[in-house]
């Protein structure tokens, strides 16, 4: 070869290595970096300011700009921080340190310059106008732990009642008879998830050493309900109907074959 | 009703409904006092807090109290406790627990007033005391020393302090905070019955179809006496009725079948018209056989004033323009026109001037006859009734009326058992005792009281405030088992157990709670101590009694176990034993007496409020105070000569006269029941403390606790306050006196299960009280007879009518202020907000208000407003919503935060009988801060 | 001292800048004084001009998500801004990492780290745009801003403002790494913030040029810089400093004796004046 190929070839070898090498750093690199993203992503255990949009899109939507937090009248939002093991940078509550307390002027929601917040999550229309409602906010829901809920010990306590912002409503006390001492009724929480914000200010306000009620993501906090059955006691369950889809079709490991290929099928059952 | 709540649990989240699996039933316990389990000793004891009296179980590990259990033997909670019962265990280690007494000094040691706490020694605070009672006891003789007593106290101390004072110092300027608490309750008791404390007791829940709460939120202040109504209520949700009677709504509406939100002191005109009622439209509804032989109708005065400072003497200290606006009114006031159809009886119209000159004779009545009670009755119908009281100004009139003739219809309904309860809606009233007995009036006038499962029922809000302010006495003007230091012969039976000479006990006493503050005030005390309560932030008008504390020339001693706001303003400050940390007694609401030993050494070098007395003891002789002595219109003979004759010596100290008697060291150290218990007062202790002659503390060497339990004892005995022995205390879970052959009593007056009653042979009731048992006779106005008439075993009816209380809200001051309590935190919040858990429950106090007002005013929820009254204001947030749902007009705000100084704007109004304070009323404006 | 001063009155004035930005969303969040509330991601001034950060943006964009119109708005005022006072100044005068990374470069320079570090790895000045790629590339894949995700300048302005947290560790890391292993390594090589506005910066007016006749060829200008390769034309030819790599953070300008190197407006007009000298 002359030196001229030589040198032609060192060149567009070099440009080839150099590509082949940038890709591999790359993928290696966003092989990391999409792990640590989907790990970020996965970590739904965490409580997002009042009107935030579902986790995934807030995710996308949140720009870490902090005005919810600084918006916030009791300090109860913060910005995720290393350490936090939370999404960096998106801000969340802690109801067992800071609660929302619910303001009703709610100012954390319209500051998001994204969307992330969004103002008709926590609205109602009176009357043709859009109005701020922060009962509307759906955080997260309060779930009771009735083994540590010392109020199914039969304690008068339902300090979470007491504290709750929708008292009544959100938490409601259900009274029962105290078989075991035959004259003291039990007054338990029993919490009403359609109505229950997720501000936290029950898990605030337990005694119990670690909180007896504590507020969990609606998606990790709530079963859901196939559209197969419907409630024959009550009407209003037949909207589920609506979003119930025509495609009924069962698959168990039974039903894996077709009916054709199980009937020649070969036979144990011959034998 | 929320029964109908069950609905909710459809929609409930699936988490939280799961049902009542997995709760654990404990194995009934075994009730033995003591059980020996690994390290640890159980031993029980009772609940440090409100007036209900819940038993519990404490245990005990390596000298600390570490947990607690409700006491399943307990017949008052089973076992069970409410969130504050429940942190019993931790209410005694906040970090910052006073250690040893603290005395403002300057820098070369001296006291200074101006000075900062250092600590000092047991035995140089004791010296500071006694230089400080002898100057103001030469100076003002034994008017110039105040206590500010308890209703927490264990009886052995109250018993201690009382003795002290009435005895030793023969002062009788002590009054515990129980006067602001059952003080109306206590007045209505002996003006109607001529005994102290409730007829009925608590098994009247599980028996009753009926109960009527008025001005009592049970389910935060009593809240196991709620569950046990709610437990009734649920065996019978048809034929169980539950109606609540309040200024603003609260938890005991959730429970209730009507909720009547009336408008402040209106409650005088409510009853009224259940009277008029009863008497015009249901004749047939009188139990006139238990009337006639049992009660009489009565009536007093109605223009007694409002328990303030009079103008003059306002005047001269100073009081400001805006203040003398209300006070004026203590010399006279004009008639409204809200208030002038229910004086009609007097002859009275609106726009005339009613003159106060009956307020030294506040507390007389007379026999009236049934027409006048009648007649007087006419102008309570349901139109006026419901236009002056219906408190929700967004209710409809036609269904507040509905209402109160439902709560008519209750009362009078044949065979329908009823049980009204109350609290301090009633007492801290400015007409509380007239408010009580109008209770008694409704419920006698069935025939409804005295009757398992019938009966008014005054629950108490402190857990010895019958045990201990009442039945020992510690209020100025008692005695021991309902005497009165102003009857002779009270005096005489009270010298002659304590073996004192005649004439010693000073016959004056005035000097409640609301005159000690005023005294001090205006310069007549000089030496006040405050014993287990928070006079400072527990008073209305504070700002007074403060300013009147740190700036003039007085000494004021605080016991305490955590600094709280009194501490603060105190000059010097001892270091007080808590309730595990030393023997002792309450007695609660249905007059059950508890006792229990000391589980575990105090703190530091904290010592009990009887021993901090009986030491104080040891520095006065009978020739200190036993001289003639100046009181209020003459003076107190020298008795220093009756004593020698006694055999006392001019030398002896008031120990050896009032403590360390003959009588008192027969009870021996090692008693049984001391066994493996610490007693700090009789042994020392292992911290050996210095004690207050400067050398270490080794203790009195005999059983103190026992030798002043048996001693009180003697005083009931055979009067109808018959206790039990010391000893079978502590095997039972309590008894309710009176204690006759051993047996509790559990519905007083009634033949078939008061002893009493029974033998006084008056058929099947006999009101036995012998309190206030003579009467003139008279009519509606005024008595008309010089001479008396007895009513031996009879009650009173008597007749009370409405008036305005003496600040109510105007055009400047738009809003009624009502002040209470929460269920988290205990008083004044010196125990309950040093739990961490309660801390967090409810860190601060929020001023409850109707969204509408706040809206109206420019308020946020949760925003920062001032609290503004003629005497003072303070800070506080919003709250629009929660546990308080107010009517508009009105707002509700708790005390028990030492920064939401609420008691700054409070009016210090009493009732003039009574003489307790009314908390639950004055006017007040509102602005954002 | 006056010398000091004149030889670094532009890394003077950019502390100061950077320091005041910083202090003015501290004051907005913790005393409520809102002049400028936010961070750097996305702010608000005098509660009226949105301002946002446009790589942010297209992140998102590229995560599938449709941003409001406000900060829309803010990314372009940014962009905007950058595009006429060079990209990059905002790495200089505003990033609050650059006071961490011209911190560890001046540790380097004092420990003389540059002359006894033998062996030196190599690491090239274009990483920060296949970060920058790899940036989108994951924002779309995963549908979430990735390198907000993970941003260390997030955390350290985010810190600053909010709390730090366990964030002090990560910024020790960026420290260490430009310390000890690649000089300007953060800032010159990966930092795809870096790497977006060196693009957004290339046609920029704000420049700094060279006028060869008065160059003394000191090449303290190179020593001081923390892009060197942007200053090919010093003391070869006049012009002026085009490339968007060029931080525009003056230090040659305030280090050069012979005033050989000063800020001035590109020339779009007239462009015979050695525009095109060396690329």
């Amino acid at each position: 070869m002359s030196n001229h190929e030589t040198q032609h070839i060192t060149a567009r070898r070099k440009f080839l290595t150099l590509m082949a090498q940038s890709v591999g750093f790359s993928a290696l690199g966003g092989m990391v970096w999409s792990g640590y993203l989907a790990e970020a992503k996965a970590a739904p255990l965490i409580l997002r300011p009042p009107g935030a949009v579902g986790e995934m899109d807030f995710l996308r939507l949140c720009i870490k700009c902090g005005q919810c937090v600084e918006a916030c009248p009791y300090d109860t939002l913060s910005l995720a921080k290393p350490g936090d093991n939370k999404p960096l940078g998106t801000p969340f509550f802690t109801p067992r340190n800071i609660p929302c307390y619910m303001c009703t002027d709610i100012p954390c929601v319209p500051v998001c310059p994204t969307g992330a917040l969004e103002e008709s999550r926590v609205s109602r229309v009176i009357e043709g106008v859009n109005e701020l409602d922060i009962t509307k906010a759906r955080m997260g829901l309060a779930v009771v732990d009735v083994e540590s809920c010392i109020a199914f010990w039969g304690i008068q306590c339902d300090a979470c009642y007491r504290a709750c912002p929708v008292m009544d409503s959100a938490i409601v006390l259900e009274y029962r008879r105290n078989e075991r001492t035959g004259k003291h009724a039990y007054l338990v929480p029993i919490v009403n998830s359609t109505m229950c914000t997720g501000c936290g200010l029950c898990e605030r306000a337990c005694v119990t050493e670690k909180a007896a009620i504590h507020v969990l993501p609606l998606e990790i906090a709530k079963g859901a309900i196939g559209g197969h059955y419907i409630k024959g006691w009550d009407a209003s369950d037949e909207k589920r109907l609506e979003t119930q889809s025509s495609d009924v079709t069962t698959r168990t490991k039974r039903s894996e074959k077709s009916a054709q290929d199980y009937l020649n099928a070969d036979e144990e059952v011959f034998k | 009703m929320s029964l109908s709540r069950r609905d909710f649990l459809k929609t409930s989240a699936a988490a939280s409904a799961a049902a009542a699996v997995g709760i654990s039933v404990p194995a009934e316990l075994k009730a033995a006092g003591e059980q020996a389990e690994a390290n640890w000793r159980w031993d029980k004891a009772v609940c440090r807090f409100c007036g209900t009296g819940c038993g519990i179980m404490v245990a005990t590990k390596e000298g600390k109290i570490v947990a607690v259990k409700g006491d399943p033997a307990a017949p008052v909670n089973r076992g069970l406790n409410c969130i504050k019962g429940y942190f019993n265990a931790k209410i005694m280690y906040g970090a910052d627990r006073l250690k040893q007494p603290l005395l403002r000094m300057n820098d070369k040691g001296e006291f200074d007033k101006k000075g900062q706490f250092k600590p000092v020694s047991w035995k140089r605070a004791f010296d500071e005391m006694e230089k400080h009672i002898k100057a103001a006891l030469k100076v003002g003789g034994p008017e110039a020393i105040g206590v500010f007593g308890s209703g927490q106290y264990t009886i052995q101390e109250g018993y201690a302090a009382a003795k002290m004072m009435k005895a030793g110092f023969r002062a009788n300027g002590i009054d515990p905070n129980a006067r602001h608490c059952m003080a109306s309750a206590v007045a209505g008791f002996m003006q109607t019955f001529g005994i102290d404390e409730p007829a009925g007791c608590y098994d009247d829940i599980e028996i009753t179809d009926t109960i009527i709460t008025w001005g009592a939120n049970m389910a935060e202040m009593h809240p196991i006496l709620w569950s046990r109504v709610s437990d009734r209520k649920l065996t019978s949700p048809e034929r169980v009725k539950v109606v609540n009677l309040s200024t603003y709504t609260h938890r005991c509406s959730d429970l209730a079948d009507i909720e009547i939100i009336f408008s402040p002191s209106t409650d005088l005109a409510i009853w009224n018209y259940i009277a008029r009622e009863i008497v015009y439209n249901h004749p047939e509804a009188i139990d006139w056989d238990f009337v006639k032989k049992n009660t009489i109708f009565t009536t007093g005065f109605a223009n007694i004033g409002y328990g303030m400072r009079t103008e003059a003497e306002a005047k001269k200290l100073g009081y400001s323009a805006k203040e003398l606006e209300v006070i004026k009114k203590e010399d006279a006031k004009v008639i409204s026109e809200k208030e002038a159809p229910g004086l009609a009886h007097l002859g009275v119209k609106a726009g005339d001037v009613m003159k106060m000159d009956k307020a030294d004779a506040a507390g007389a009545h007379w026999e009236i006859s049934f027409e006048d009670f009648k007649k007087a009755l006419e102008p309570y119908t349901l139109d006026y009734v419901a236009k002056i009281s219906k408190g929700n100004p967004d209710e409809k009139l036609e269904d507040f009326k509905a209402k109160l003739q439902t709560l008519a219809d209750l009362y009078i309904e044949k065979n329908r058992k009823v049980v009204s309860f109350w609290t301090m809606g009633f007492n801290q009233h400015q007409r509380g005792t007239w408010v009580n007995e109008q209770s008694y009036m409704v419920h006698f006038l069935l025939g409804k009281q005295a009757k398992p499962g019938d009966g008014a029922f005054s629950l108490t809000g402190q857990p010895s405030a019958c045990g201990t302010a009442r039945e020992v006495g510690t209020f100025t003007h008692r005695l021991p088992a309902d005497m009165d230091v102003s009857i002779p012969k009270h005096r005489a039976v009270t010298e002659k157990i304590w073996k004192l000479p005649a004439g010693t006990i000073n016959p004056m006493g005035y000097q409640h709670i609301m005159n000690i503050h005023r005294h001090i005030e205006s310069g007549k005390i000089k030496f006040a101590w405050v014993n287990v309560c928070n006079p400072y932030q527990d008073t209305a008008n504070a700002n007074h009694w403060i300013k009147a504390a740190r700036e003039l020339d007085n000494f004021i001693v605080c016991s305490d176990a955590y600094p709280g706001i009194s501490a603060k303003v105190s000059d010097l400050i001892l270091p007080s034993a808590m309730i595990y940390e030393k023997w002792g007694s309450y007695g609660n609401a249905e007059r059950r007496t508890q006792h229990w030993r000391q589980q575990v050494v105090p703190v530091g070098d904290a010592m009990s409020d009887t021993w901090q007395w009986i030491e104080l003891s040891k520095r006065f002789t009978i020739k200190d105070v036993w001289g003639e002595q100046p009181i209020k219109g003459g003076k107190l003979p020298n008795v220093i000569e009756a004593a020698k004759a006694m055999g006392y010596k001019e030398t002896d100290t008031m120990y050896d006269v009032l403590f360390a008697t003959p009588f008192a060291k027969q009870f021996k150290a090692d008693d049984a029941i001391g066994k493996g218990f610490d007693n700090s007062e009789v042994f020392g202790d292992a911290r050996k403390v210095m004690g207050s002659d400067g050398k270490e503390w080794k203790g009195y060497g005999f059983f103190i606790q026992k030798s002043i339990w048996e001693e009180y004892r003697q005083f009931g005995l055979g009067h109808g306050h018959d206790l039990a022995d010391f000893d079978t205390y502590h095997k039972v879970r309590g008894l309710k006196w009176p204690v006759v052959d051993g047996k509790e009593t559990q519905w007083r007056f009634n033949a078939k299960y008061d002893p009493y009653a029974a033998k006084a042979g008056n058929g099947d009731f006999a009101f036995y009280g012998d309190f206030a048992k003579a009467l003139k006779k008279g009519n509606l106005v005024k008595p008309t007879t010089e001479e008396t008439y007895s009513l031996k075993n009879k009650a009173k009816i008597f007749f009370r009518p409405y008036m305005d209380p003496c600040e109510m809200p105007d055009r400047e001051y738009d809003t009624w202020l009502c002040t209470g309590r929460v269920l988290e935190h205990w008083h004044s919040g010196t125990m309950t907000m040093r739990v961490p858990e309660l801390y967090r429950a409810v860190p601060e106090a929020l001023c409850y208000m109707h969204p509408e007002d706040a809206k109206a005013k420019g308020f946020k929820q949760g925003d920062m407003i001032w609290l503004e009254s003629r005497r003072g204001s303070c800070k506080a947030r919003v709250e629009t919503r929660g546990r308080n749902r107010t009517p508009r007009g009105l707002v509700f705000v708790p005390w028990f935060d030492e920064k939401v100084m609420i008691n700054k704007v409070c009016l210090d109004a009493t009732c003039p009988i009574s003489k307790q304070t009314d908390y639950k009323k004055c006017a007040i404006k509102l602005y954002k801060a | 001292m006056k010398t000091w001063i004149r030889t670094h009155r532009f890394t003077l004035a950019r502390r100061v800048v950077q320091l005041s930005i910083l202090s003015l969303y501290v004051a907005a969040n913790a005393y409520g004084f809102m002049f400028l509330s936010g961070n750097l991601s996305s702010s608000l001034v005098m509660g009226t001009l949105p301002l946002a950060d446009p790589f942010a943006i297209l992140q998102m964009f590229a995560a599938g998500a449709l941003v409001g119109i406000d900060v829309l708005l803010g990314a372009l005022v940014i962009l905007l801004f950058y595009m006429v006072v060079g990209g990059r100044a905002f790495c200089s005068w505003v990033c609050p990492m650059n006071i961490i990374t011209d911190a560890a470069n001046w540790t380097r320079k004092f420990f003389l780290l540059d002359k006894s570090v033998e062996r030196k790895i190599w690491l090239s000045r274009n990483v920060r745009y296949y970060v920058l790629a790899l940036s989108l590339i994951l924002s779309f894949v995963m549908g979430v801003s990735a390198f907000e995700l993970v941003s260390p300048i997030g955390m350290l302005h985010r810190g600053i403002i909010f709390g730090m947290g366990m964030g002090g560790a990560a910024l020790l890391c960026i420290f260490l790494f430009d310390l000890f292993a690649v000089k300007h390594g953060w800032c010159g090589h990966i930092c795809p913030l870096g790497g977006f506005y060196s693009l957004v910066g290339r046609l920029s007016l704000v420049r700094v040029k060279h006028d060869h006749t008065v160059c003394t060829s000191c090449m303290k200008c190179k020593e001081v810089c923390p892009e060197k390769h942007v200053l090919g034309i010093v003391s070869k030819s006049s012009g002026t400093i085009v490339s968007g790599e060029c931080t525009n953070c003056g230090r040659c300008v305030e280090v050069c004796e012979s005033h050989a190197l000063f800020f001035g407006v590109r020339n779009y007009i007239n462009t015979n004046v050695g525009e095109k000298n060396d690329e």
